[in-house]
């Protein structure tokens, strides 16, 4: 055990300024249970009366280990760890997870499958976003948002309990295809959804986007330019937010987006209040993917996943049946598929920016390695960066627009 | 849409400035990997990222792998990424076990700085020149390299009245 008594300062000595050391401005602790920091982020600041000199970001309270725990299972097995990364995106989880075995397998996904692994992504995309405009405005102070943005949330949880049996950690998404197709009703609930959002969409731009006490609290705070949102690689809205015009979704189509008509929301202000009207019309956008999914699912008829008996198991029907039908299922559940050897790179846009996974392959049935490229990594780096010279309260906004999840960042 | 012309562009620029340092090229689903020799690792990055022509100014991710029984057994991938271009590149080195001490690319991609931090956590790959070479994930005392594939991945015994005490000694919390 470590001497808990001695100053764990010293080893962190050259973060801070001289001024620190000769006692003129204040270093202080924040999180890692505070509320503002959306989970277990705990930030080391150094202040001067109120203003942030330093805030070094001390992460890993959430590591669960879960890359690890990842080779230790076959590649079926490890997808219900992904569901735990980023609690807030687990379907997009899924979904990256199994575009990377389905390039190293080079399995083909049925086009059913295509059309509910986007609409499920996009529905995941407004159920995060939810969460991120309730807890950001809470962080601002407009305490209602949070209760209306969690109640029109829970249509979307009551959605994939439909669809999967479960509210969040759903692994609805599978290796070749989805888990089962949609029940009956479906299509009138999505819909249902779907016409009732954009209405309430309004109503909270209306408390937002023109309250000067928002404006005040996000306009110039946290800025960061269009060329160092790049070379600290941010992602998604928060380089969107800056100018820059990268999307995945455009950039390197997956799933079948270049069929789907959409904008990718550009702003040019590169501080908070810029990062808050790129996400609020990304619902708008998320909700044109959605109704356009919803037209083509009733129109694209057939299988749901694949029919390679290798990657995806057969039907239960089958089962009483056909003996390879049996083998098959057996084999996939005790031993799993073996892809071959080598390497790929997967890469989505989640609601937080680009999704990545680096999946080696040793040509057993456990992964090798498995390594995620996460966006809330990403963007919660440049924090010192972006935070310098603003007030603690401004610090608070900035953790909040960058949308971190401590799941994403911890693993 | 992905660019593979200009990744194939960029492979023969690399043959044609570093002749020793690219060892070998592979491409495997559509994606090609360059290993390069370890020394050279940060120059080649800094070429990528400051020729015009081949412009890769993104490092989209990076990470350490165990290889483990192969020789040499890690392996550390730099996935580049050029936005003008649309072109991804990964640059992989070679990392011996007796000799686990790799250029930083910090002072390159600035964003380098976590990436580097968590392989030196996670896999105890040294990153020669990093400013703040400190754990990321693990606790600061931690000891050893949890993803290193001969740490175990550590579960904690069951206690029964008959032999709680045998195990509650093995136990590594805080004692009187």
């Amino acid at each position: 055990m470590p001497d808990l008594s001695e100053p764990v300062l010293e080893e962190l000595r050259h973060l801070f300024t001289a001024r620190a050391l000769s006692g003129e401005t204040m270093v202080l602790n924040m999180g890692p249970q505070h509320p503002s920091t959306h989970g277990v982020l705990r930030l080391i600041v150094e202040l001067d009366g109120e203003t942030v000199i330093r805030a070094i970001p001390d992460i890993g309270f959430l590591h669960t280990g879960i890359e690890k725990n990842m080779e230790s299972k076959t590649y079926i097995k490890a997808l219900v760890m992904t569901d735990r990364l980023d609690y807030l995106n687990n379907i997009g989880n899924n979904l990256v997870y199994c575009l990377a075995i389905e390039k190293l397998m080079e399995t083909k996904v049925p086009e059913r499958a295509n059309v509910l692994r986007v609409l499920m992504a996009e529905l995941q995309r407004i159920a995060s976003h939810l969460v991120w405009l309730g807890t950001h405005s809470i962080d601002l102070a407009a305490m209602s948002m949070l209760l209306y943005c969690f109640r029109e949330r829970d249509y979307i949880m009551d959605i994939f309990e439909m669809v999967s049996g479960q509210r969040m950690m759903t692994t609805y998404i599978r290796p070749g295809g989805v888990w089962r197709d949609v029940p009956a009703g479906f299509t009138e609930v999505v819909e249902n959804f779907i016409n009732y959002l954009p209405a309430k969409l309004d109503d909270y731009e209306r408390l937002l986007t023109n309250n000067p006490i928002f404006k005040q609290r996000t306009q110039g705070v946290g800025y960061i330019s269009a060329e160092d949102a790049v070379k600290w690689n941010l992602a998604g809205p928060s380089l969107r937010g800056s100018g820059v015009n990268f999307d995945v979704r455009k950039a390197m189509p997956y799933s079948g987006y270049e069929q789907y008509e959409f904008d990718v929301p550009l702003e040019t202000g590169g501080d908070v209040y810029a990062r808050y009207r790129c996400r609020m019309r990304e619902f708008r956008e998320s909700l044109k993917i959605c109704r356009q999914a919803l037209d083509k699912l009733k129109t694209t008829k057939g299988p749901f996943i694949t029919n390679d008996r290798k990657v995806a198991p057969p039907p239960r029907s089958e089962l009483g049946t056909s003996m390879e039908a049996l083998i098959h299922h057996f084999k996939l559940w005790t031993e799993g598929f073996t892809p071959p050897k080598g390497e790929v790179y997967a890469a989505t846009e989640s609601p937080r920016g680009e999704l990545g996974v680096y999946l080696v392959s040793d040509g057993t049935p456990k992964p090798a390695r498995v390594h995620f490229r996460q966006p809330s990594f990403a963007n919660l780096q440049p924090l010192n960066y972006m935070s310098e010279n603003h007030l603690v309260a401004d610090l608070v906004a900035i953790i909040g627009s960058v949308d971190i999840v401590l799941g994403d960042i911890d693993r | 849409m992905l660019n593979p012309e200009h990744v194939k562009k960029t492979v023969a620029a690399l043959k044609e400035k570093f002749p020793e340092t690219v060892q070998e090229v592979s491409e495997f689903r559509g994606e090609t990997t360059v290993n390069v020799a370890k020394a050279a690792i940060a120059e080649v990055c800094r070429f990528l990222r400051d020729d015009a022509a081949l412009d890769y100014n993104v490092l989209t991710d990076l990470a350490a792998v165990d290889y483990s029984p192969e020789e040499p057994r890690f392996g550390v991938s730099y996935i580049l990424f050029s936005m003008s271009k649309m072109a991804r590149l990964r640059l992989k080195v070679l990392v011996p076990e007796e000799d686990p001490e790799v250029p930083t690319v910090t002072n390159v991609y600035i964003n380098a700085d976590w990436y580097e931090r968590e392989a030196w956590d996670m896999m105890g790959i040294k990153f020669a020149g990093h400013p703040d070479l400190r754990r990321l994930l693990m606790p600061a005392d931690w000891e050893g390299h949890p993803h290193r594939k001969d740490y175990p991945l550590g579960y904690e015994e069951v206690q029964f009245s008959f032999n709680w005490r045998e195990i509650d000694a093995k136990k590594p919390y805080a004692k009187e």
